[in-house]
């Protein structure tokens, strides 16, 4: 008899833990674990898999979906370790000789991505002019002076985001010369406009295809170990799914999922569409804010291991508070960390016996919590209490950078260190502890819906609205393409940027469509 | 005294609060100045006193769309086309280069073109802040006409401009660039060293670094900057509300700052025009242009360029002076408030503070 494909597997690697929950048709939790995040990662997931299936209920034959968000991509680029030697070539020669391919990197992460990089003529105006012919003579001569010294080839052009041709002519010399198996990651696939986060990106994306085929393998391994055949997802910076071949090509868009699906997740769980989160961990605590559903992106660029990126994120604000965050008192008063004790704090926290004042016994004195083994010795009151409002106050004034507009906005709180959170804080209208709180990134990634960008700049003098609606069609077609239902995607964004000094009314278009997973 | 590749980060400091909020972002144009400087040597910054009195001045930055610019970087070599046409034109050598503008990435402009000819910068610019509009120049204040414009891009077109007045450099300039793809390299009111004494303003470059050194490392970075610049603090708050468009081919806009602390309950509205232009609370005027206005964030006092200035983000505006030329009848009527279409008197910023406080 065939198996009912009703479950859904979400898997979430954090810092600290490994989480996986097991999802029914009606989204109910039916199964979930915290395993210990290993060194190598990989591991960390296999024994949340064998955990979770072994749950009562949890047929491994019956999960349909596999959803994971992960820090692979991240420690990667951060450890500047299993990176690929990339090829960089980009089509800008005359117009950007003034600033080079790596310009701002750390030495380190351009040697561990081999540092072989080349201009060549080529690219294009704003308007999709030519700056000047294409040079296929000179790519070809660079791609032959790289071969068997590079894994993947990053490929960026003035205006790519305008007009591709160019990479796309180069990327057929690569292929021709380094052959069909080569990474290329071309730029207008990956960035917006600025070339030079926009080049930054899509190299950081060639070097990191490794890891991600490394994780994608890893993963289908383990699944088939415990007869799980299902579609595998990957988690993306912006709180949606993207398919694993679309991951393995994108890789940089696993980085900052975390955030996203801890987001996501406590919307879910509340079934609000704007409010504010706090994910609560050991040694931080994240606020981000939920906006009709998704997490708001933050303004700023985005630094990757040090290089810049015009990568969209979720808009994180971090404070360096958590369950194990150390207590100190000294001649000012009291002081909070920023030192954590982590994992340890079930050896060393006051309430379970050890001798290091963290915030996880200030919410115990304080009535917040009630876990330990032993009550707190009367003499660290008075700091901990001081802790604890000094800890308020910190939460307080998180909630008021985070929250738009003058209201009061509602607070979801998520996370192991939860327990931190006081009964109301200033600026909040109500706090929510949804139930299984302490799972919600990995409920996030298993809920996440498929989405599909669109980035352009056009010419508005053929009307706003027919160039808006293009872009929406384009953003659409992406979605279903990446796994979407069909009857189901809708434009969740509209992003509309004018582009100064320039007498034609030009802007640039940006727009998301987001739906929910395709019926198998 | 020698600008090095690593007083890049203090002077694209400094560059970024003269901008006001506009001048184009600063990151990208600090990233090719830092490595001009390592790939081709130090700059030597000199004075208009260390120059010969007929010796060629030549003004150069960036003209065109910010967001043009973050994709055509450059060739490095515009400022060689350019250097080439005024020599041509003129049949003398250029002595030295300065910045059009100080104020955000123009102000930065000179030094990879000055590392790479060998040409030394003059502690000096021709504004004093940032300003749209090529016209708008202290050049123009003193009353000297604009005879030669250069404009060229990357391909090594040039055009040589001989415009009757400010405003004709300002429209021919405009749709050079344009045609060019909506970016170019310009040297803007070529002159002698003689003709630049008294029209242009000198100290900008050492006042930048000054700011960016202040700021670094400070205990209060937004109190050191208050008091390297002179400026008064209008409000420290919250952006509330932030609005853009486009009219003319220019971002124009407004942003709320709703104060907290010691400001809390004040509101005020800063109206943007690419650069912050006027600062008002409950209809009174507290800054205006050709002041200047640089909403900074209230922790590390960086300044926030319009296009970056979103919701929830905690600020100090603070104004402060403008270059004494800007304040005169004739600096008034070229970049004062009815220049920009405010019709409202120019009122100094500790005169129209001291009113309101």
């Amino acid at each position: 008899m065939p198996h009912t494909l009703d479950l859904r597997l979400g898997i979430d690697v954090g810092g600290t833990h490994t989480d996986a929950v097991v999802l029914d048709r009606d989204d109910q939790v039916v199964a979930k674990t915290k395993q210990p995040t290993s060194k190598d990662v990989t591991a960390g997931i296999r024994a949340a898999i064998a955990a979770v299936t072994a749950q009562p209920g949890v047929d491994p034959q019956r999960i349909s979906h596999v959803m994971l968000g992960t820090t692979h991509a991240t420690n990667a680029v951060l450890e500047r370790r299993r990176l690929h030697s990339v090829a960089v070539l980009r089509v800008g020669a005359p117009s950007t000789l003034g600033a080079p391919p790596f310009l701002g990197w750390p030495e380190d992460l351009v040697r561990a991505v081999g540092g072989h990089a080349v201009v060549v003529e080529g690219g294009f105006e704003y308007d999709g002019r030519e700056i000047v012919p294409f040079d296929a003579g000179t790519t070809r001569v660079f791609f032959e002076s790289v071969r068997g010294l590079v894994d993947a080839v990053a490929i960026s052009a003035v205006f790519s985001p305008m007009s591709a041709q160019h990479e796309l002519a180069a990327a057929d010399i690569a292929r021709e010369v380094l052959g069909d198996e080569v990474v290329v990651s071309l730029s207008h696939e990956i960035g917006t406009l600025g070339l030079l986060p926009r080049e930054n990106a899509t190299v950081l994306n060639a070097a990191l295809t490794r890891v991600a085929r490394e994780v994608a393998s890893a993963l289908t391994t383990a699944l088939a170990e415990h007869e799980i055949d299902a579609s595998v997802l990957f988690a993306q910076n912006d709180g949606t799914l993207m398919g694993l071949e679309y991951a393995v090509r994108f890789p940089i868009l696993t980085i900052g999922s975390g955030p996203a699906n801890s987001i996501r997740g406590a919307a879910f769980l509340t079934g609000l569409t704007d409010a504010l989160v706090a994910d609560v961990g050991g040694t931080s605590t994240d606020f981000g804010m939920l906006v009709n559903g998704f997490p708001r992106e933050s303004a700023a660029s985005v630094d990757i291991g040090g290089v810049s990126t015009n990568f969209r994120m979720p808009d994180v604000l971090a404070i360096a508070l958590g369950g194990g965050t150390v207590v100190h008192s000294n001649s000012d008063g009291v002081g909070i960390g920023p030192d954590s004790v982590g994992y340890r704090l079930p050896q060393e926290g006051l309430a379970f016996g050890g001798d290091t004042p963290t915030m996880s016994d200030a919410a115990v004195l304080g009535g917040r919590a009630a876990f330990g083994t032993t009550t707190v010795p009367d003499e660290h009151r008075p700091t901990l209490a001081a802790a604890l409002a000094a800890a308020d106050e910190m939460l307080a004034d998180a909630v008021d950078r985070m929250k738009l507009g003058r209201g009061d906005t509602p607070l979801v709180v998520v996370g192991g260190g939860s327990v931190l959170i006081p009964e109301s804080l200033e600026g909040v209208s109500r706090i929510h502890r949804p139930e299984h709180y302490d799972v919600a990134n990995a409920i996030g990634a298993a809920i996440a819906q498929v989405s599909g960008r669109w980035d352009e700049v056009v010419s508005l003098s053929n009307g706003r609205a027919e160039a808006i609606s293009a872009a929406s069609a384009q953003a659409t077609a992406r979605a279903i393409h990446a796994g979407a239902d069909p009857e189901f995607v809708e434009v969740v964004e509209i992003d509309e940027i004018p582009l100064a000094y320039l007498t034609e009314p030009v802007a640039r278009i940006s727009v998301k469509a987001v739906g929910p997973l395709g019926r198998q | 005294m020698m600008i090095e590749a690593t007083d890049v980060e203090a002077l694209a400091r400094g560059c970024a609060v003269l901008g006001t909020g506009g001048g184009g972002e600063v990151a990208t144009d600090a990233l090719i100045a830092r490595q001009a400087l390592r790939d081709f040597g130090p700059v030597r910054l000199v004075t208009l006193d260390d120059l010969p009195d007929d010796g060629i001045l030549m003004p150069v930055g960036g003209i065109g769309a910010p967001s043009v610019g973050a994709e055509k970087l450059g060739s490095g070599q515009e400022v060689t086309y350019l250097r080439d046409a005024v020599e041509q034109a003129l049949g003398a050598p250029v002595v030295a280069l300065m910045a059009s503008e100080i104020g955000g990435g123009n102000g930065l402009f000179p030094l990879a073109a000055a590392a790479r000819t060998g040409l030394p910068v003059v502690d000096a610019d021709a504004i004093g802040r940032a300003f749209p509009e090529v016209h708008m120049v202290s050049m123009n204040v003193a009353g000297l006409q604009p005879e030669l414009i250069v404009v060229a891009d990357e391909r090594r077109n040039v055009v040589l401009l001989r415009p009757v007045d400010g405003r004709w450099a300002e429209r021919l300039a405009r749709a050079a660039a344009e045609v060019f793809g909506g970016a170019a390299a310009m040297a803007d009111y070529v002159m002698t060293v003689g003709q630049a004494r008294g029209a242009v303003i000198e100290g900008s470059v050492t006042r930048a670094l000054q700011i960016g050194r202040a700021v670094d490392g400070a205990a209060d970075p937004v109190a050191a900057l208050v008091d390297v610049v002179g400026a008064i603090r209008l409000v420290e708050g919250k952006v509330v509300d932030v609005e853009r468009h486009t009219a003319g081919g220019f971002v124009r806009g407004s942003i709320v700052v709703e104060g907290y602390g010691a400001d809390a309950g004040r509101y005020v509205r800063v109206e943007v025009q690419n650069e912050n232009l006027v600062a008002l609370e409950d209809g009174t005027v507290l800054a205006i242009v050709p002041d200047l206005i640089t909403l900074v964030d209230s922790q590390t006092a960086d300044a926030i360029a319009t296009e970056r200035v979103r919701y929830g983000q905690r600020v100090v505006v603070i104004a402060f002076p403008s270059a004494p030329i800007w304040r005169t009848a004739a600096g008034i009527e070229i970049a004062g408030p009815r220049a920009f279409g405010y019709d409202i008197d120019f009122v100094p910023v500790e005169g129209s503070h001291a009113a309101h406080a």
